[in-house]
């Protein structure tokens, strides 16, 4: 298939694993952060790590739209869902995230109507052949989709439909990242930067990693070849002691972003004062809300949301695999009492979380097999 | 779903503190060993007798997955536990004066009820012929029992009921008995089909996916996914076009060719809900056996792997209507593929992967860039009533 199988040729990976393992220090330990979770799905989908050499450690980053939601924020989405005359949309990835008191699927089984759409743009659809409901979509992921709530607002508001709004939970990465860069319990050496979000706010933002941490960031595209390549050319930075910002993905990615998406977000939303993402706590300026010119679509507004903060399970370790402290297995409750079946932690619900990759693709002992191969070798 | 669901799932898996945990909280044992404690005690939980937690039904529960099956085995085979049933192949082989049947039942709800490629009618013969015919039998005789909206156009029935009437013939199967039920509009989504088969077990075989034995070679019979891929295009909610039809045929031709060609196959499913890789999971769990498979091996329509990846699905775990997958033993893998595209359906037919010993209950891909990864069962189904 074109464009996808260039992407993933085998003969090319071999190449450039070789030159990655030749870049390789020898003693030295290298922690490379992905931040983004298309690019942990990618990895564990295509088996990316049987390519690296030991020194070389992914660490899975926060950057999985669906688990950096709060639980607190679901039960308000199932509480908005169960009013009268609402019918609430919502990506498929959220469908099976739980709340408190379980999931959307759950809360449908019970009564309420969360359909799934495939974008913003089909609840205008269903708002117009449902004149009597109020359709609230639950918007959620980074500066990648947050365009597409903004587009789809803008065009409910040119078309008069009135009977539109939204959920608003979209959240920023960069503040994320800040915070896992301050974060005491890590030491990263470099990052792997997000593709999609780039799309949108391009690569400006993440000078200040490279400038004020000195740490390299490589911005990355979602082919498996992508993601070896960021590699590649983070190990070139290491081992030549630099630490800048660089462009793998620039067939997608303009340094400067696109401004016409910028704006739509601009003129429909606005930074809230902080919001609690799941796991690393409440970081300040980190979320998106409804404009007061647009209060008429803000389901906030038009609706009273609890919005009671509720606790994460102690055992629950979300936080520390977001924050890349943990390896998902490291997690107390992983692939037991958290499952992608029974999910407790958002990180194994979403497939591009970090539990849930691993579980639903990597769950065999990397060390072991390789050890196994190379007995049987020799 | 009560708020105490998490406390007592955390409850269930209480394991005893870690003894890898030394007095000053530092952990001993080096990083592959503990992970691999961490794979094993999964493993534990894994085959633990499973429990609905759900306290109602949800779409999962219909999806073909890992929630289907927890429901089968705790719900129905807990309440029906006996001999017959208990291997849940496709269909039940049982002896009737003398003689040895196979019987099996399915029902039918797919949206849209007239897609290209087929209908819901075809669906309900050729399902049903295709449980019987991959549990060895030569189908004979089918029920058909339909659901009917109040307000569910005449002509709309008699299309369904012809294409049924084609199916039957084309398998050379009768439809000899029937129900009809009407409810209230709004009760029913215009027509639901349910239909039940028996087959003469002719062949001194005795099929199921636990015969499966390290060394084994599956196969499957022809590109995968172009039933499921189909419906959620005919759906129109994508705006998403592509040259493809669903696969739905009757197999028993097929298979009558693989067994003559081949009598010491050890299993064959067709693969509908869930896909290829909940049959490969099948295969691994009930004979405790490994498996191995190639991406690149696995026969993929251009169509459906160009939509799959714009939708984020994965091939594997879409539903055919048309398609087996055939465990033979190694050595006769080369002459059951040969059997297999000697027959109209069969053109495709390849060698996926192999049955091994090492990683009992796991199904590892070796991916088309070099990888590997496991694939697991899905816990639903990004593509609800496809069949």
């Amino acid at each position: 298939m074109r464009f996808v199988d260039e992407f993933r040729d085998a003969d090319k990976a071999h190449a450039l694993a070789a030159k990655i393992a030749a870049l390789c220090e020898p003693g030295r330990q290298y922690k490379l952060m992905e931040v983004c979770g298309g690019h942990t799905h990618t990895i564990y989908k295509h088996g990316l790590e049987d390519y690296l050499p030991e020194s070389v450690t992914l660490v899975h980053g926060p950057g999985c739209p669906v688990c950096v939601i709060p639980m607190g924020r679901v039960d308000d989405a199932i509480h908005l869902a169960s009013q009268p005359d609402v019918i609430m949309t919502s990506f498929g990835d959220m469908m099976r995230v739980p709340g408190s008191g379980g999931s959307f699927f759950d809360a449908n089984a019970e009564g309420t109507n969360i359909r799934m759409v495939y974008s913003p743009l089909d609840s205008l659809k269903i708002a117009r052949q449902n004149p009597d409901k109020q359709v609230v979509f639950m918007a959620i992921g980074f500066e990648t989709t947050a365009p597409s709530t903004a587009m789809t607002m803008l065009r409910a508001a040119a078309a008069g439909i009135e009977n539109f709004s939204v959920f608003c939970n979209h959240v920023t990465i960069v503040p994320a990242i800040k915070a896992i860069l301050d974060s005491p319990d890590l030491r990263l050496d470099g990052f792997i930067g997000p593709g999609h979000v780039s799309t949108v706010i391009g690569c400006r933002p993440y000078e200040f990693i490279a400038r004020d941490y000195g740490k390299p960031v490589v911005v990355a595209g979602f082919e498996p070849l992508d993601i070896l390549q960021s590699i590649y050319m983070l190990m070139v930075q290491l081992s030549q002691g630099r630490s800048e910002v660089e462009n793998q993905y620039s067939r997608v990615v303009p340094w400067d972003g696109n401004l016409v998406a910028l704006k739509a977000i601009g003129e429909t939303m606005e930074l809230r004062p902080y919001f609690e993402w799941r796991g690393l706590g409440f970081i300040s300026h980190s979320a998106l809300q409804v404009k007061e010119k647009y209060a008429a679509m803000d389901a906030e507004r038009l609706f009273q949301v609890p919005g009671v903060r509720v606790a994460d399970p102690k055992a629950c370790q979300c936080g520390e695999v977001l924050k890349g402290v943990l390896k998902p297995w490291e997690c107390k409750v992983f692939g037991t009492a958290c499952t992608p079946e029974t999910p407790i932690g958002t990180c194994m619900v979403s497939p591009e979380g970090a539990c849930a990759a691993y579980y639903n693709f990597g769950r065999m002992n990397r060390t072991r097999v390789a050890e196994a191969a190379q007995a049987a070798r020799s | 779903m009560s708020r105490s669901w998490i406390d007592q799932a955390l409850a269930e898996h209480k394991e005893p503190e870690h003894d890898e945990v030394d007095a000053g909280g530092r952990r001993q044992l080096p990083l592959a060993d503990r992970e691999q404690q961490v794979l094993d005690r999964i493993d534990r939980a894994r085959r633990r007798r499973p429990k609905v937690r759900e306290e109602r039904i949800t779409m999962s529960h219909g999806a073909g997955g890992k929630a289907t099956h927890t429901l089968i085995e705790a719900v129905f085979l807990g309440a029906f536990r006996n001999p017959l049933l208990e291997p849940l192949e496709d269909a039940a082989t049982l002896a009737v004066g003398g003689a040895r049947v196979a019987l099996t039942t399915d029902s039918y709800v797919v949206s849209p009820l007239f897609f290209p490629g087929g209908t819901i009618g075809d669906l309900a013969v050729n399902g049903t012929v295709n449980d019987l015919a991959v549990s060895g039998a030569t189908p004979l005789y089918l029920s058909a029992g339909f659901i009917l909206e109040e307000g569910f156009p005449v002509a709309d029935l008699n299309r369904v009921v012809a294409s049924m009437r084609d199916a039957a013939a084309a398998a050379g199967v009768h439809i000899v008995t029937g129900d009809t039920k009407v409810v209230q509009k709004g009760k029913a989504d215009g027509c639901y089909i349910n239909t039940a088969g028996v087959g003469l077990l002719e062949r001194d075989v005795s099929l199921g996916v636990a015969q499966a034995r390290p060394g084994d070679a599956i196969i499957v019979s022809g590109p995968i996914g172009d039933h499921g891929i189909t419906i959620m295009l005919a759906r129109g909610e994508l705006d998403i076009e592509a040259d493809i039809c669903s696969d739905t045929a009757p197999l028993n031709g097929l298979v009558a060719g693989l067994l003559d060609a081949v009598p010491g196959v050890r299993a064959m499913r067709d693969a509908t809900r869930g896909g290829v890789a909940t049959i490969l999971n099948e295969i691994a769990r009930d004979a405790d056996v490994g498996v191995l498979v190639s991406e690149d091996q696995i026969p993929v329509r251009a169509e459906v792997r160009g939509a799959s990846e714009l939708l984020g699905i994965d091939p594997m775990y879409v539903a055919c209507e048309g398609r087996l997958v055939a465990v033979v033993p190694g050595e006769a893998a080369d002459q059951a593929v040969a059997a297999l595209r000697a027959h109209p359906l069969g053109e495709q037919a390849a060698v996926i992967g192999r049955v091994r010993e090492e990683q009992p209950g796991i199904v590892q891909l070796k991916t088309a860039f070099g990888g590997t990864r496991i694939v697991d069962l899905l816990v639903g189904d990004p593509l609800p009533r496809i069949c």
